[in-house]
């Protein structure tokens, strides 16, 4: 199990956490403008990476508020946990 | 080199003559400076598009590359379930093209896969469960396709150690029973493609890892570089499973998929007690009984994406707390052993299957956590695609274009949960 470092409460246990995929996706500014490609990238396409990867979790049995983390998905190692609207921090 | 055919004879006369006689089933290939055509990855999928490509399309100059051993990946990490009960018409055609595959596959392969249709039983626990399961029955009805609903007394009928007690947590409600459904010994379909293809001039490549893919000013694929030199190739085809996303990347193709941690375990070996598959999608419950007496039981994903081959404890935990509950019986079982493996999830949770954006370079992902069951037919028909250059109809549907069209198969909604 992992221990995550809620930028609010400190480290918690995985269990008090919901992971919510990908960070930093930002809804298109003008949909109208959209073709059906760019939707199915914005919807669907995800980088997946193997090594530093950028994602939301949510402390849903804790504050319940979400932030991001910097975890390497090599070794599920967290580099680091940041508040939402931060940006991502080198690496 | 000819293949050593084997039968009950042949077995008696080697065991006769004190086993001198047996050779390696495949070849330890080198890598050749060019191939008509390469897959990527040497998993059951992999290896049995290389045996259709050479044995139904007479592409014998070819190659299966592995970074690992074959087999290594989740051909041999998972739970062995094998079904064709979905609910879309596109997937029942699929999986059933696979299911009919695998009930002549020991024949066709020469290799003993120990295919065994013993039933797989899907649990319902509550109401939802049961119009699920149901509408599930009548859809693979309506495509021919044997799936029947069970009281829970006849589901206890056909699986005694179940518990239909009405005061666990989740009671059984019914079930909706596949009797053509089952289970085969995964190591073994590995190998026996393996060594069908071999015989068929395949080179199996292993320790082989792609680390590029090269492509010409059109485009167009024409090698790839490798951990064991360059390997030159105007049609690649990448089976790589949970690395589907790191390998098309070196090709510039992002893919929909996600990779996630799927674990399973094994109990300490046990008499025969166990005469089908049971399976519930709703408690994350997935179980059967090897030939080897083990109990083989499979757990749930981990909440996070991962490259890691394994997974937390908890999930484990959560799967035998609903396995203890179910059958009281194996309450004191120990286990033996568990690990994980990753596994490429599409948002629709059915895979893609068949051209990319990129001329030459053809993909088979996204089996999320159920690709073993399709492994003859999946091959097949990627075979005739990496063949035709199109689609075959099975597969027709399973493109990548499905989620820029919006046609999507939607078994994640049909299902709820993981399969």
């Amino acid at each position: 199990m992992l221990l995550i470092d809620c930028p609010w409460c400190g480290k918690r246990p995985e269990l008090e956490f919901a992971y919510g995929g990908q960070a930093h996706l930002v809804r298109p500014s003008r949909p109208a403008e959209l073709g059906d490609q760019q939707w199915a990238d914005y919807l669907y396409v995800r980088r997946n990476p193997s090594g530093l990867h950028a994602e939301r979790w949510r402390h849903a049995h804790g504050c319940g508020r979400f932030f991001n983390a910097l975890r390497d998905t090599t070794t599920d190692q967290f580099a680091a946990t940041y508040k939402i609207g931060d940006r991502r921090p080198a690496g | 080199m000819k293949r050593q055919s084997w039968s009950g004879l042949s077995l008696l006369w080697r065991s006769i003559s004190r086993h001198r006689s047996w050779r390696e089933q495949w070849r330890q290939a080198q890598p050749k400076p060019a191939y008509d055509a390469v897959i990527i990855g040497g998993g059951g999928h992999g290896l049995g598009t290389a045996y259709y490509l050479a044995a139904e399309h007479g592409l014998t100059n070819i190659a299966v590359v592995e970074k690992g051993w074959i087999g290594g990946g989740n051909t041999g990490r998972n739970t062995t379930i094998i079904r064709s009960n979905y609910l879309f018409d596109e997937s029942i055609r699929l999986y059933d093209h696979a299911l009919k595959l695998w009930e002549r596959l020991s024949q066709e392969l020469n290799y003993n896969v120990m295919f065994s249709p013993r039933g797989v039983m899907m649990l319902a626990h509550t109401v939802h469960d049961a119009q699920v399961l149901k509408r599930h029955v009548h859809a693979n009805r309506c495509n021919g396709v044997d799936n029947e609903w069970l009281t829970p007394t006849e589901a206890k009928a056909f699986c005694p150690p179940l518990n239909i007690g009405a005061d666990i947590r989740y009671p059984v409600m019914g079930a909706a029973l596949q009797r053509r459904g089952g289970t085969a010994r995964h190591d073994a379909v590995a190998w026996g493609y393996a060594r069908a293809a071999d015989a068929q001039g395949v080179d199996i490549i292993e320790n082989c890892e792609v680390t590029g893919i090269r492509r010409g000013a059109t485009g167009t694929v024409e090698a790839l570089e490798t951990t064991r030199g360059l390997i030159r190739s105007s049609r690649i085809g990448v089976v790589a499973a949970g690395n589907s996303s790191v390998v098309m990347q070196m090709a510039g193709v992002q893919l929909p998929l996600e990779s996630f941690p799927l674990q399973a375990l094994v109990s300490e070996p046990v008499k025969a007690v166990f005469p089908c598959v049971v399976m519930s999608n709703s408690i994350h419950a997935y179980i059967s009984q090897s030939d080897r007496g083990e109990l083989v039981i499979g757990a749930g994903t981990d909440a996070y994406t991962s490259y890691t081959q394994r997974g937390a404890l908890h999930v484990n935990m959560h799967t035998l707390e609903a396995i203890c509950e179910l059958f009281p019986s194996f309450r004191r079982l120990r286990m033996l052993r568990n690990w994980g493996g990753i596994v490429d999830v599409t948002p629709d949770r059915s895979p893609i299957i068949g051209k990319t954006p990129v001329p030459g370079l053809y993909v088979n992902c996204g089996w999320g956590t159920g690709g073993f069951k399709a492994t003859p037919g999946s091959a097949q028909v990627f075979a005739w695609t990496m063949a035709h250059d199109e689609p075959h109809p099975i597969n027709a549907p399973f493109t990548l274009e499905r989620f820029r069209d919006g046609a999507l198969i939607d078994e994640a909604a049909a299902a709820a949960v993981a399969h």
